[in-house]
Order: structure tokens, then C-alpha cells, then sequence
């Protein structure tokens, strides 16, 4: 859900855009991160540790942590916290360690 | 439990900062609820009368000169802390006007009902919203005024968000 | 190879402050800030800042950060580039980035480590559960990308991390059920606790979480009670439902680059972590690297920016800079420090200093 009221800020978002989720069409603003869009629509497991399998979901949203890695157009280990959208991106959660495509 | 503990003034605390009945009866009168040294001064230049003072050491806490004091509220908005607050127990017999800072959404209307909070967040009834201040564009603070009964003029310090008739 | 003057190493309310004071004595800058934009932690601040008019105090965070970004933009002695992380600082003096997707050498005069910190993580059963974030992200989540970022929220820490985010959950209508605090007495600022307490959030010291719980995501924790010995006292625990909890249990100065530099650097608790020891100029073992903000120990983001003042003068100084007006500019910042410092919150940080200088004296 994105706030829409807020006493102290003005959230100007642009015209929307979308990119996929594991297939799922994802609503977005350009100027977001992949991270926001997924917790606007609800999605907050993002992936998996790469051993145990537990999921996991986002923890610092800065670029310090590497809680969030998803696949992003084949790319993986890609931290989604500081990626911004782009129209028709294709976004992927991530099992494993992910796999370099030359 | 002490303030320190829970983040509620206790009545020792507020004794401190309250006005005497005397000054009540003179009119609406400032009451800085900042019982804590921290470095932190914007309110003694926001009184235009310069009613708020301070040791030269941002870190002590504010002194409000009640004689110089008129009620205008205009300290209120300009509290980092939102800690300041203004009672006027001259509002009528029956009711006083408590003022306090107000940084949600949505923001209540002139002659609606809110419900008034205490400092322990419980809430106290329904109360009439007597003017609404908007802070402006950059400072966005508003500064609320609520008729309460003369008895809970030094509880309300707040109205739940939404839900006013 | 990039020559410059003057490197700052983020763009932070340090970073941003040290870049205006070397240029206003006349050097030349080169700014990197990781981030498509500079202003750091400060443009999700939207409470005002304390302090006094010198620190902008009563001005809300975020604004205080476009009113920095705007000068640095502005100011022709200042380069900026974003979306630069710094990556490597090598032994002759060469630092390296990715800027704009390449692999860039830089070769400063003088450098002003302004990194900034990192959230701590605190363990507990199921600490790893999607559902658990800092607070700091949740914040990000509400007041940069406004997003409602949860339904109901258990928040760890009654910092002012903790009783900030929580006020500004309630802003962004979401619920905080609940902040506990494992230490008996508040750690953030009364006047903060004594707002969201009035607000209906009730803050509990003495608590702390057992362990969170749900099927692949937060669904809900248990707290209890703790005793003098920090051990949870039987019969105490609740369960708490939230889908949120958010840790705010301090920051870590982020220190790499220091490390890599080869400054001196010590654990001091009272600075909540590994720093480098400085001077009092804010120059590090290291000639010509100095460092600002909370890489040389946590502190409000108020002295944050008088700490970027301060190295950004150090620097340019020592290039030979400002001769007749560097040496009065230090002092006054120097006068802030001890002003924001000075009364009971500062202690701390007076005594996390105190060791500093003992540490740097002893080499």
C-alpha cells in the first residue's frame, strides 16, 4: 500500500510504470526502488538463504546489508533496496547463489 | 515509575513547570513540559515576547516567565520536542482551552469532536475542536485547541487521530 | 587518474557540511556519494532537529538536507558524483570507485572519510523472518518511497531511533503495539517518549524479545521481563501479534575505508564501536585523511555537521587555505561540539572521547 496523506511530505510520484515479479505484473513509480514497488504490492519475502533455504526479506533498505539480493534482468545478487525501477524489467527471486550468464 | 522509565511526566514532574491557579485565573498562560537537559533552544527565540529563557548552555531546560507570558501559542509549533503547551482556564466556567501540537492526518476541523488523550495516551472523552492553527508550509505543525472541562485542563495533552464527529 | 584537492567520502549531513567548509575557504572538492542523490540518512528525517540555530535546529531533517544539497549543487568549488561508491584506499594514497559503472582512480590531497554508520542486528530465534527490519529501513520504506511499510509494528529500542520511527509510523498510520527497551531508563530524548506515549504507544523498559515467529514471515514475538542479570524473568512473557518488528538497537560507524587507510583505529564502546582516532582537528593517524560524522563514532546528526565542518576546514587548511580565517572558523565549530556535548546526553560521547585522546596519545 503507498501513502497517499502524509502531515509532513508530498510523495510526487510520476506516471507509473511496470515490471515483472516472478511473472506477476508489479506497479511502480520510476523514481522507487525495486524494494518499495514489491512492499506496495505486498510482497515482502523477498528470496532465500542460500544454504538453510529460510526466506528472506529486506533489513537495512540502504545498500548496506545484502539481506534483499534478487535476480534483476538475469543479473543476480542485485541489491534491490537501491535499484530503481524501469519499465519491463524483469525481476526474480533468487534460489542459491545465483548464476553469473555470460 | 518515573519519567525516565515510561516517557510520562509524573505529578512531581509537572509541578515544576505548572503555573500557579492565580496566574490561570489571569488568563491563557505557556506550560513547557521539557524536563530533560538536552541541547536544544529554538523555543526561546520563537516567544515574541521573550517570555522563554535559558541559561547561556543550550543544555538547560527552559524557563517560562509567566508574567510575561500571554497565551499566543506561537512557541508551540516551534517546540522540536512538541513539548510545549497552552491552557487557558478563562475559556468559560465550565470549559478550558488546551492547545497542543498536532502532526497527523487527518487534521480535525473547527466545531468537530475529537477524542482527547491524556499523557498516557488514554482517552478521556469526546471534545470540541475549537480552532485549528495550520504551521505553515515549511514548519507543517499544527496547533489544535480543544474545549475540555476545567478538570482535565492539565490531562488532555492530545486528540486520537480520525474518527471525529 | 582523477587529481584532486579535496576527497569527500559521502554525502551525508558530514560529508556534505565538510565539502562547503573546505570550498568556502577556497579548495576544490570531489564529492562521492554512493546514493543517486546526496543528503544520506537526512532525507527520511522528517522530525525537527534539535540543537540551536547554528545546527538549523527547529528546521525538519529532510529540509535541512535539501537546503545542504542545494549549496553543495550551487557551490562551482564543489564536484559531485553520485552513484560512486568508494571502494578501495591504497597505500600510496590512491583511491578507487565505481562511477557511472566503471572502475575510477583518485588521487586527493586531502581526504575526509565521511561514511556514516550501519543498523545493528541483535539476535533471537527467527531474527531472520522477512518481517524484521531496522528501523532505519522502515523509515526509508514511509518517508522516502512512501510506502506503508506495515500493519502493526513491535519496535526493539527506545533510542531515539526507536521512539523517532515509532512517531513516524503513527504519522504514516501505521500502529506500533508496542517499544521495549531491554535497559531500565529511556535512551532517547524524554520529549520524544513522552510524544508517542501520549499518542497511545506505550514504551516499556525492562523488556526484551525472546524470539519472533510465523510461517515464512513475522506473525508475531514473544517478549518478557528482565531482571538485573538481563535474564527474562518466568512468568513475565507476552506474546505480542505484529507483522513488523523493527530493530533499533544502535548503529556500527561504518570504518573500511579507515581500516584500508591504515588509520589507527580502536574499539571504544562508549562510540558504539571500532573508530579512528583523531586528533582534535579530526585528522586520523594518517596525514591528510581525516574523517566526520558517525565513521568517528555515533552521535546525533546535528553534530554529525558540525564534525563536516570542522575536517572540511581541517583539510582545506592544511593545503594552506583560509590562512587568516581557518584557524578562528575551527575553534568556533570546535565551540559547537562541546555546546551540543555538553550537558547529561553527551556524557557518553564526552567519555567515548576522553579515551580517544588517551588512545591517540599513547602512540
Amino acid at each position: 500500500m503507498r501513502i497517499e496523506e502524509h502531515p509532513v511530505l508530498d510523495f510526487e510520484r510520476g506516471e507509473k510504470i511496470t515490471f515483472t515479479y516472478n511473472g506477476q505484473e508489479i506497479e511502480a513509480y520510476p523514481n522507487e526502488t525495486i524494494v518499495a514497488a514489491l512492499h506496495a504490492a505486498g510482497i515482502r519475502q523477498l528470496g532465500e538463504s542460500p544454504e538453510l533455504h529460510r526466506p528472506r526479506g529486506l533489513f537495512c533498505a540502504i545498500g548496506n546489508c545484502s539481506s534483499c539480493f534478487m535476480t534483476v534482468d538475469g543479473e543476480p545478487n542485485m541489491r534491490v533496496c537501491v535499484i530503481k525501477c524501469k519499465q519491463g524489467m524483469v525481476v526474480e527471486s533468487q534460489k542459491g547463489k545465483g548464476v553469473i550468464r555470460v | 515509575m518515573a519519567l525516565i522509565n515510561d516517557g510520562i511526566p509524573t505529578k512531581e514532574d509537572l509541578a515544576k513547570v505548572m503555573p500557579s491557579e492565580e496566574r490561570f485565573a489571569q488568563g491563557p498562560v505557556s506550560i513547557a513540559e521539557c524536563f530533560q537537559k538536552i541541547p536544544c533552544n529554538p523555543c526561546v527565540k520563537a516567544c515574541p515576547r521573550g517570555a522563554i529563557s535559558m541559561s547561556t548552555d543550550i543544555n538547560d531546560t527552559p524557563t517560562v516567565d509567566y508574567d510575561k507570558c500571554n497565551g499566543c501559542g506561537v512557541c508551540i509549533a516551534k517546540c522540536p520536542g512538541l513539548a510545549i503547551f497552552v491552557v487557558d482556564k478563562t475559556y468559560s466556567e465550565d470549559f478550558a482551552l488546551v492547545k497542543f501540537p498536532f502532526e497527523y492526518v487527518p487534521v480535525p476541523e473547527k466545531g468537530q469532536f475529537a477524542c482527547g488523550l491524556n499523557r498516557s495516551g488514554e482517552e478521556m472523552g469526546w471534545f470540541e475542536v475549537e480552532r485549528v492553527v495550520s504551521g505553515g508550509k515549511k514548519n507543517k505543525t499544527y496547533t489544535i485547541s480543544l474545549k475540555v472541562p476545567q478538570e482535565l485542563a492539565n490531562e488532555i495533552r492530545n486528540i486520537k487521530v480520525g474518527g471525529y464527529k | 587518474m582523477k587529481q584532486v584537492e579535496i576527497l569527500v567520502i559521502g554525502g551525508g549531513p558530514a560529508g556534505l557540511c565538510a565539502s562547503l567548509a573546505a570550498s568556502s575557504l577556497g579548495a576544490k572538492v570531489l564529492m562521492c556519494e554512493r546514493d543517486d542523490v546526496p543528503g544520506g540518512q537526512l532525507v527520511k528525517q522528517t522530525h525537527k532537529f534539535f540543537g540551536s540555530e547554528k545546527q538549523y535546529a527547529g528546521d525538519r531533517g529532510y529540509q535541512i538536507g535539501q537546503m545542504l544539497v542545494e549549496k553543495v549543487a550551487a557551490d562551482p568549488n564543489i564536484e559531485v558524483w553520485t552513484d560512486t561508491t568508494v571502494l578501495g584506499y591504497y597505500e600510496d594514497g590512491v583511491v578507487t570507485c565505481e562511477h557511472e559503472g566503471a572502475h575510477v582512480k583518485i588521487k586527493p590531497q586531502r581526504t575526509v572519510i565521511a561514511t556514516g554508520a550501519a543498523e545493528k542486528f541483535l539476535s533471537f530465534p527467527g531474527n531472520d523472518l522477512p518481517g524484521i527490519y531496522g528501523a532505519g529501513a522502515v523509515q526509508t520504506l514511509m518517508n522516502v518511497s512512501g510506502v506503508k511499510p506495515a500493519e502493526r509494528v513491535l519496535m526493539v529500542g527506545a533510542g531515539n531511533i526507536g521512539l523517532i520511527v515509532s512517531y513516524q509510523l503513527k504519522q504514516a498510520g501505521v500502529d506500533t503495539v508496542a517499544v521495549i527497551e531491554a535497559l531500565p531508563r529511556i535512551g532517547g530524548y524524554l520529549v520524544h517518549a513522552s510524544k508517542i506515549q501520549r499518542a497511545g504507544i506505550p514504551v516499556r523498559t525492562g523488556y526484551t524479545i525472546l524470539e519472533a515467529y510465523g510461517n515464512g514471515k513475522v506473525e508475531g514475538a514473544k517478549i518478557a521481563k528482565i531482571d538485573e542479570k538481563w535474564q527474562p524473568i518466568p512468568g513475565t512473557e507476552e506474546d505480542i501479534k505484529c507483522d513488523t518488528i523493527c530493530l533499533a538497537v544502535g548503529l556500527s560507524p561504518l570504518t573500511e575505508l579507515c581500516w584500508q587507510a591504515g588509520c589507527q583505529v580502536e574499539f571504544i564502546k562508549e562510540l558504539s564501536g571500532h573508530v579512528p582516532i583523531t586528533d582534535d582537528f579530526l585528522e586520523t593517524t594518517v596525514p591528510g585523511v581525516y574523517v566526520a560524522g558517525d565513521v568517528s563514532g555515533i552521535e546525533e546528526a546535528s553534530s554529525a555537521m558540525v564534525e563536516g565542518r570542522l575536517a572540511g576546514l581541517s583539510a582545506a587548511a592544511s593545503l594552506g587555505y583560509g590562512k587568516d580565517v581557518a584557524a578562528e572558523q575551527q575553534k568556533a565549530a570546535m565551540a559547537e561540539l562541546d555546546e551540543l556535548r555538553a550537558g547529561p546526553m553527551g556524557e557518553r560521547i564526552r567519555m567515548g572521547l576522553e579515551k580517544v585522546a588517551a588512545k591517540g596519545g599513547a602512540k
